[in-house]
């Protein structure tokens, strides 16, 4: 897909920004306020779809190297399960962060009020780290779609093997 | 018999994409069809979900005059669900994508070669 | 508390670990992504088994995950369960059990046999989180959950089944198997909410509890079973399995059989466990009966005409699911009749028990034998092949054991399964006895065909370099033949150890429910 012009590229560069931002805001607020991680990671992931309907695939596939979203993926991933498997003292699964102090752990105010961020234990951990494995897979996916679309390309020239 | 209008939009999108999935011929628009089905399927649960006059489930945002909510647990039902939706949907299209490349056609009576 | 409670988890916990690690492990080359896929394959058939032994010694095993505790199933007094829970009784630990040894041995043979292609990480993960979803299908005690599980093993079957993407044929039974099972996935979530909108809750037992018989559960009951019936390949939609079972790779063939066996563990959990007690009217049970028949008899006549070796194969499956529905439809038929269900419903439930864990060993080994023919010779179809016998001896010794139990030939394990099921329905109507053996007979048929063309006859010109496969695919194949032949040789322990603790958990509506409620810790708080 070829560049848009100067102004869409600009824009798209300035708002990229925003969406991630704005991103980043809901992964963070998760446990309070409506959304999380997957949400907030699919809206940073628009910054990927931004830059990529802007700037075109191919000028995107020599900026970014796809080996560092399977990282984020794995990472995220990885931080997850191992989250989970942490509460294994108790159960799987168990919140061993809540009320327990630290940044993740200050206890819950009773009754209607403008939420603490700092509340929720394992539970703002496996936001974030779901937000990264979101971030990761849906550019992911948006870099691969990009560099399906020429039929021309050859397909996953790294690869090798699937031929017979 | 108004609270009934949203399962009767359910029931007519799920009969809309059913359709679309069994009598359409081009890929893209058997993968729009299952979309759709996916669509009715959420907009279903959350239906469930809603209580009149119930505002959302969030202590933050409430209020402090409401007492009822909605129902969150189909919240994150659908929620689930939609994640799942967009997994399917993108490995969907990809297979749409190579499909294309190999057989040159979108069209399902192109696409025969395992038979019998 | 032993460390063993948490077995449960540690079932679904183990493989999603081994899936998001594996593409970190392509950093460390070949060996070591092999290395990893073998252990935790290895790991998570020894954590099956433990979960097997402890249900066996202590009885249905229950999970509640995140909870203070691990059999806080009703906090604070609560009347239902609120949190999620895993819930493994005899079957499932049964189900379990079967599945991962399926899983082992088609990692086992994935080893060498994609060793031609790169991408393999990804392939792991793939696989690891395949065998996962099939996992927690088989454990899980809530409704969404179950779902959710479905969609996972799915998912990442599609991606498996398509791996060899530059088959355009691989492609065209990929997407042709996720457009039925998007649609049957979609179902069961309908189902779901159905169940939901009228009790509010989605925990199995729960339900089981409460449940009455009225509009919302029929039209939930036939979705389930429309979902779920063509998940695992039954008759009117049957046409995903023969494509998607020969254009994946052979290993995940083996584990995909275990997975379509996973969605028939949840067809009869809906059938016994949540509407057991509504089976006293014959339609649902003779509905299920039916479709097994029609399975039986159309998978193998479809089998009969097929000139590829993995077309073949598959049609088959769709015929022994067949016998696995109809043994369980007889069963479902005699539930609310104690005197039918002690005169031929066990047998017939023992039947279809015994018959899964048959039908997954054998027909891994016959792919896993099939791809073994594919890699040493590059083709597919019986018409090109012939005289491999002398090449590939072991190979042979390894096809012939699984087309002798396939086709139930007395000393192996499928002719006791099929014992069970004649007699028992026999008892029915004997037309399904009769249909039954024809069946058999039509089996026997065409594995003789293969058989015959495949290995014996003179040894052709061009196979003149073929070898016998390397060892690892061997032992692959050795896992299932291994568990075949003491299948066979110990058909009383195996029967009573393993087959019966299963369908007794299955028709014991009482207790799986019993198990949730019980399992609180009096004054245990949040």
């Amino acid at each position: 897909m070829n560049p848009l012009s100067v102004v869409a590229r600009t824009v798209c560069n300035l708002f990229a920004w925003f969406l991630a931002v704005f991103g980043i805001y809901v992964i963070v607020h998760g446990h309070l306020t409506p959304g999380g991680g997957f949400q907030g990671g699919a809206v940073v992931a628009t910054f990927m779809a931004f830059l990529l309907v802007a700037h075109g695939g191919s000028k995107m596939q020599s900026w970014v190297r796809k080996d560092i979203f399977t990282l984020m993926e794995c990472l995220g991933l990885t931080v997850f399960i191992a989250a989970a498997l942490l509460g294994m003292s108790h159960t799987f699964f168990f919140n061993f962060l809540a009320n327990a102090g630290g940044l993740f752990g200050s206890s819950v105010p009773i009754g209607p009020n403008s939420g603490a961020l700092n509340t929720s234990g394992t539970i703002a951990l496996m936001n974030l780290s779901v937000g990264l494995e979101v971030v990761g897979g849906l550019s992911m996916i948006l870099l691969y779609m990009f560099s399906g679309v020429h039929p021309e390309e050859p397909f996953g020239r790294e690869e090798t093997g699937h031929d017979r | 018999m108004t609270g009934n209008f949203p399962y009767l939009v359910v029931g007519i999108l799920f009969v809309i994409g059913f359709v679309g999935l069994i009598f359409e011929k081009n890929l893209v628009k058997i993968a729009i069809a299952v979309s759709v089905v996916e669509a009715a399927t959420n907009l279903f649960i959350i239906t469930l979900g809603y209580r009149s006059g119930g505002s959302i489930p969030v202590w933050t945002m409430a209020g402090s005059g409401s007492s009822r909510m909605v129902l969150p647990t189909p919240q994150a039902l659908t929620l689930t669900a939609i994640v799942i939706g967009l997994a399917t949907t993108a490995l969907l299209l990809s297979f749409v994508m190579t499909i294309y490349r190999h057989y040159g056609s979108l069209d399902v009576r192109d696409i025969r070669r395992l038979r019998g | 508390m032993s460390w063993q409670v948490h077995l449960p988890a540690l079932l679904i916990a183990v493989p999603l670990l081994g899936a998001f690690l594996a593409p970190l492990t392509a950093l460390g080359g070949k060996g070591l992504r092999n290395t990893w896929f073998v252990l935790v394959s290895l790991a998570f058939t020894l954590i099956a088994f433990l979960l097997w032994a402890r249900v066996g010694a202590f009885g249905t095993a229950v999970y509640v995950m995140g909870g203070q505790s691990w059999n806080l199933a009703l906090p604070s007094g609560m009347e239902v369960p609120v949190r999620i829970l895993m819930e493994v009784d005899a079957f499932s630990a049964f189900m379990v059990l079967l599945s991962a040894v399926a899983a082992l041995a088609g990692a086992i043979f994935s080893v060498t046999y994609m060793d031609r292609f790169s991408g393999l990480e990804k392939f792991v993960a793939l696989y690891f989180l395949m065998v996962a979803g099939m996992f927690g299908m088989e454990i899980t005690g809530d409704f969404f959950n179950f779902f959710v599980f479905l969609e996972i093993s799915s998912v990442a079957s599609f991606g498996l089944v398509a791996f060899w993407r530059d088959r355009g044929e691989a492609l065209e039974a990929a997407f042709k198997y996720m457009l039925v099972s998007t649609l049957g996935a979609l179902m069961v979530l309908v189902a779901v909410a159905f169940l939901y909108s009228k009790y509010n809750v989605v925990n199995m037992a729960a339900l089981g509890k409460v449940i009455e018989w009225g509009m919302v559960e029929k039209t939930s009951l036939v979705l389930f079973l429309t979902a779920l019936a063509m998940k695992c390949g039954a008759v009117p939609m049957h046409m995903w399995m023969p494509d998607a079972y020969a254009e994946a790779p052979a290993g995940v063939t083996c584990a995909l059989i275990a997975v379509s066996q996973a969605s028939l563990y949840g067809l009869f959990r809906v059938t016994y466990t949540i509407f057991g007690a509504f089976m006293g009217s014959p339609i649902i049970p003779w509905v299920i009966i039916v479709l097994g028949v029609l399975s039986m008899f159309i998978g193998v006549s479809m089998a009969v005409i097929q000139k590829e070796v993995g077309r073949l194969i598959a049609y088959h499956s769709v015929s022994q699911v067949g016998y696995m529905l109809l043994g369980f439809g007889v069963g479902l038929l005699a539930l609310s009749d104690a005197r039918a269900m002690a005169d031929y419903g066990f047998t017939a439930l023992k039947g279809g028990v015994y018959h899964i864990v048959n039908y997954t060993m054998y027909k891994g080994l016959l792919f896993l034998s099939a791809g073994a023919l594919f890699y040493a010779t590059g083709c597919r179809n019986l018409n090109d092949m012939g005289g491999l016998g002398r090449k590939m001896p072991k190979t042979m010794g390894l096809f012939m054991i699984a087309a002798a139990a396939i086709a139930g030939l007395p000393p192996f394990n499928g002719f006791v399964s099929k014992l069970f099921l004649y007699e028992s329905s026999f008892a029915v109507h004997p037309v399904l006895a009769v249909f039954a053996m024809v069946t058999s007979v039509l089996t026997l048929a065409s594995f003789v065909k293969i058989f015959q063309t495949a290995f014996l006859g003179p040894a052709l010109k061009k196979f003149d370099n073929v070898r016998e496969v390397p060892g690892a695919m061997l032992l692959g194949m050795s896992v299932l033949g291994v568990a075949i032949l003491l299948l066979s040789l110990f058909p009383t322990w195996s029967v009573n150890h393993l087959v019966e603790p299963a369908a007794k958990a299955l028709v014991d509506q009482a207790s799986y429910i019993g198990a949730v409620f019980a399992a609180t810790v009096p004054g245990g708080g949040l």
